[in-house]
């Protein structure tokens, strides 16, 4: 009856193993995911200011890795990302008032969240292309 | 009974069929412990001359084996069988396999005994329908819990988390000659909080709760802390806050709102904390 009372020999039930994704869990870990992606992005963003203070060669060299396919993908995924972090940071803050919390409401919010930074990382390409034809 | 819609889920009963993934894209055992990784277990097969079978994978797991965790398959005849999970379950243990082991006591959602985790999520197995499930049903004990024996989790841990907020009313004055009374106005500032049955499902569905449990106290807990803080009769709201005021009691509690999605009594645990929250910040200013 020994390991009967230990209680430390139990076994854990599995609990992200088995546990459904819903709009709740998965815009969490993506708000999680994004901020720490962003983190990334602060990086490479101090890399393109210091290229740009280095002079020609290196600004060039920065600008031909960032407009090449891969470069222009984590653009993408850069601007989409802080879109959502933005988004998802400003319903935390709603929440915070304790506004919002019913459970229409939560999924109402959630999916605002997702389409609106779906719509704000278009346009912001959109207005980049625009911008870039005209210089 | 489940609505249509679901994408805007507005509230906690709607099962969720059409989810994209039915579980997070992870292998199996991951992260999990040796001796709690699930093994394949055996096959019960229906009874000769049932015609409407189910079936339900169903996780083991026998404390005097000294084996792992296992995933039985029982075939129910469901027309020897009542509407609810619970019934299944019932229906399993009188007629296949008496040694399967579960908590139930109403089988009408008033005691919560029979939480546990149905196709992912956690729900009262007396109240959830065999129809809404998945095929199979896959039946789990509440998520990340130290299990006794097959769908019987230890609530000794949450138990003693409930006991540190102390679910009591206090008071400073002295004792009345009759009840406290309490104006209707502030009685209903208790509704959707004091209906809580203590069943654990949303702690248990919480994922902050799942990597902080030893310190955080999940969502059924800060649900009944704030039940005594929102209670006009109560005079130990400043004692109370201190408890709680703490990165892990209560800061751990990133808004997830897993906890308001799996309720089975409709409650808001999420805007429970979030009142808790507020009061303190208002506390400061």
């Amino acid at each position: 009856m020994e390991h009967l009372s230990n209680k430390h020999t139990r076994p854990l039930s599995p609990n992200i193993q088995i546990y459904r994704p819903q709009l709740t869990s998965v815009l969490s870990i993506v708000n999680r995911i994004t901020g720490v992606f962003l983190s990334a992005c602060a990086v490479v963003l101090v890399v393109w200011l210091i290229a740009a203070a280095s002079g020609r060669e290196a600004y060039s060299r920065f600008h031909d890795c960032i407009a090449s396919w891969p470069g222009q993908f984590f653009l993408l995924a850069s601007t989409f990302a802080f879109f959502l972090h933005l988004c998802g940071g400003i319903r935390h803050l709603v929440w915070d008032t304790v506004r919002g919390f019913e459970l229409r409401q939560i999924y109402i919010s959630g999916w605002i969240v997702v389409a609106t930074s779906v719509v704000l990382t278009l346009a912001c390409w959109l207005a980049s292309l625009l911008i870039a034809r005209q210089v | 009974m489940a609505k249509a819609n679901t994408f805007i889920i507005t509230s906690s009963d709607q099962v969720s069929r059409r989810t994209i993934l039915k579980r997070f894209p992870i292998p199996r055992n991951f992260g999990v412990p040796n001796g709690s990784q699930i093994e394949p277990g055996r096959t019960w097969t229906a009874p000769e001359g049932a015609t409407r079978t189910k079936q339900f994978e169903v996780y083991r797991y026998n404390p005097v084996s000294g084996e792992n965790p296992h995933l039985d398959l029982f075939e129910v005849d469901l027309d020897d069988c009542g509407p609810m999970v619970l019934d299944a379950l019932i229906w399993i243990k009188n007629k296949v396999d008496p040694t399967l082991t579960f908590r139930r006591s109403c089988r009408e959602g008033v005691c919560g005994s029979c939480a546990m985790n149905m196709d992912g999520t956690n729900w009262l197995a007396c109240t959830r329908f065999i129809e809404e499930t998945d095929s199979p049903t896959r039946i789990y004990p509440l998520a990340n819990m130290r299990i006794i024996k097959d769908l019987v989790p230890d609530l000794t841990h949450l138990y003693a988390q409930y006991e540190l907020i102390e679910p009591w009313l206090q008071t400073k004055t002295s004792d009345p000659d009759r009840e406290r009374l309490q104006a209707p106005e502030d009685r209903k500032k208790l509704d959707g909080y004091y209906e809580c049955i203590l069943c654990f499902c949303c702690t248990s569905g919480c994922p902050s709760h799942w990597w902080n449990g030893d310190r955080f106290l999940g969502p059924a807990v800060l649900l009944q802390a704030w039940r005594w803080l929102a209670d006009s009769r109560d005079e130990a709201t400043g004692r109370r806050l201190d408890t709680l005021e703490d990165p892990f009691r209560l800061y751990r509690c990133h808004t997830i709102l897993n906890c308001t999605r799996t309720c089975p009594k409709g409650l808001n645990p999420g805007k429970a904390i979030a009142e808790i929250k507020k009061r303190i910040a208002d506390r400061r200013s």
